[in-house]
């Protein structure tokens, strides 16, 4: 063993400023979520095959129209519920499962903080996607509605969408076994895939089921995405709405049930 | 300025640090009054009561389940009392806990650290949380981990796993630090390495809380010994206080020898006996000195016999420990 340090200094304790805490840990969740492969393959990957594969191929049909016109809206919305929800839903379930929740709780850093700093690492990794999917999709002949309203509704829809995910994943990390996490956010993620207006269109369902459907987060979040980016259209109250009642209803419940160990 | 001193030389000077002297109404690192915490049906602790001076080094020793986890835990902030109050740093650990957290160091049994986060990574950040931390490249070079400063915490030894523990209890430079077991599974050379540090965070002043099932470990490194069982404290005091005055003697010879006579020469309380056939102990509470060697030497020859392998001992914390908690394996 080394004799760097012949004598340990004496204590002198004290947190550091908030802020610095949490771009620390956000930078540390950061950097193990980029080495993570499953992660990249979840959260970049698998959205820009998609995008690729069915806006080249007939692989469905979309109604009239472009097909990356509908296509990037959805894949946006898809980028937001893998990151926002199953990667968050994951890796906070085998924090809690490991003790590193635990750990963390004797540390300066307060929930609070630590809640932040997962919100800042989900921001910069969704800021990430939505750059990487509008590029590919500008490649592919993407050709958006581009106002102050859209952009600034579609900024909102991708916010609030991805609160309402963000909910959702902890209080299903924060209750349910590590490995039932894993098993559920991948199922519910597939799930949403297929009828979260994605890439089959809401207008595929039954006239029956589309009011559901529409009133869950992924499919409020890709029909406005789609209304403000395609259409042109006005401020979509009714998707924002629903993504704030998910949010505010996921956060809530979420505070109240989240097992920190 | 005292040297980093060798964690055996309890009777040194150093030992009593000026800091120790600095500030007598401070309130002491942990007090614990009557602490009770029940788990369903099962009770942890029933009725703890311990105090924990600044600046010492105490051990909290007890059998599997004696309930050391769950008392160190309580003051940690992480059980609420079921009954009995904890007072850490003269603080509340869960209505005081965000001032308590700066100060206060703790190593938890095993986990904490995520898994594919490498060690350096995970003391830099961890680090970076605190006002005036220690350098956590040279800390990491103390616990013998710089090499290992890249590698994921999953592909580290359970021993290096520990001591990455250990440096993130302390980089934060805290008043006091929890420690739980933290040799468990340590090889000699880092244990030897986590017991320099241990003397040399109680040389500057940092209060060391440790649970170990090492007696060796609480014998050379603590000023204080707590040993609990079933959720009670058994005895408390110094090493030298636990282990008290009492000697001991061993000899063999032939089996069957009637040691009354023996006992009628020595001074009284003192204890004999024969286990297995044809090893003697006899166990003298006012320690062991010349004129008794020559009274057992005597005696033996009186019988016609040899006393061989004639040992002179004292007890060791071992000896009490096991005295005081029995044999008898725990769960």
């Amino acid at each position: 063993m080394t004799e760097t340090i012949s004598d340990w200094p004496a204590p002198a304790p004290g947190a550091a400023p908030l802020p610095r805490m949490v771009m620390a840990q956000a930078g540390l969740e950061l950097r193990t979520l980029l080495r993570n492969g499953e992660q990249l393959l979840l959260t970049l990957i698998i959205p820009v095959l998609l995008l690729v594969v069915f806006s080249s191929e007939a692989l469905i049909s979309i109604g009239r129209g472009s097909r990356i016109g509908f296509l990037a809206p959805g894949i946006l919305a898809l980028a937001v519920m893998s990151t926002s929800f199953t990667s968050l839903a994951i890796g906070t379930a085998f924090e809690r499962r490991y003790g590193v929740l635990k750990r963390l709780g004797a540390t300066p850093l307060s929930r609070t903080g630590l809640i932040a700093a997962k919100a800042v690492t989900v921001g910069v990794v969704e800021a990430g996607q939505v750059v990487v999917i509008v590029g590919v999709s500008l490649a592919l002949g993407w050709q958006p509605r581009i106002s102050g309203l859209s952009v600034g509704s579609a900024l909102a829809l991708l916010v609030l969408g991805s609160a309402a995910f963000s909910g959702l994943a902890m209080l299903m990390a924060g209750t349910l076994r590590a490995e039932a996490t894993l098993a559920a956010a991948n199922l519910v993620y597939l799930v949403l895939l297929g009828i979260g207006g994605v890439v089959f269109p809401l207008t595929k369902f039954p006239a029956a089921m589309r009011p559901v459907l529409r009133s869950l987060p992924s499919g409020a979040m890709s029909d406005g995405l789609r209304s403000v980016l395609r259409y042109g259209g006005g401020l979509p109250g009714r998707d924002l709405l629903v993504l704030a009642l998910w949010a505010i209803a996921g956060i809530g419940i979420a505070a109240r049930t989240f097992r920190w160990e | 300025m005292c040297p980093v001193a060798p964690s055996q030389e309890h009777e040194s000077p150093c030992v009593r640090f000026p800091h120790r002297l600095a500030n007598v109404s401070t309130p002491p690192a942990v007090e614990i009054t009557g602490l009770v915490k029940t788990y369903g049906r099962t009770t942890a602790v029933a009725g703890l009561s311990l105090l924990a001076e600044r600046g010492q080094v105490t051990a909290v020793l007890g059998p599997n389940g004696a309930g050391k986890t769950t008392t160190v835990e309580t003051c940690e902030g992480y059980r609420r009392p079921d009954g009995g109050t904890v007072r850490v740093l003269g603080l509340d650990p869960i209505r005081d806990a965000r001032a308590l957290r700066p100060r206060v160091g703790v190593m938890l049994q095993s986990g904490g650290v995520p898994t594919s986060a490498r060690a350096g990574d995970y003391l830099r950040v961890l680090s970076r949380f605190y006002a005036r931390p220690v350098d956590p490249g040279l800390l990491l070079d103390r616990l013998g981990l710089a090499e290992s400063a890249r590698t994921p915490f999953r592909r580290l030894s359970g021993g290096q796993q520990q001591r990455l523990s250990l440096a993130a209890a302390i980089v934060g430079r805290p008043d006091l630090v929890f420690l739980d077991e933290p040799t468990a599974g340590l090889d000699p050379q880092a244990r030897h390495a986590t017991w320099d540090l241990i003397a040399a965070l109680r040389e500057s002043g940092t209060t060391v809380i440790l649970t170990t099932h090492y007696l060796e470990e609480a014998e050379r490194l603590a000023d204080r010994v707590v040993i609990i069982d079933h959720g009670k404290l058994v005895i408390e005091g110094t090493p030298a206080e636990l282990t008290g005055t009492v000697g001991q003697l061993r000899f063999r010879a032939e089996p069957g020898l009637d040691t009354a006579s023996l006992l009628a020469a020595l001074p009284p309380g003192s204890v004999a006996k024969e286990s297995p056939a044809g090893a003697y102990l006899i166990e003298l509470t006012g320690g062991v000195d010349p004129q008794i060697v020559a009274t057992v030497t005597a005696w033996c020859a009186d019988q016609g016999v040899l006393a061989q392998s004639l040992r002179i001992e004292s007890r060791t914390l071992e000896d009490v420990f096991l005295e005081l908690t029995g044999r008898e394996l725990r769960s």
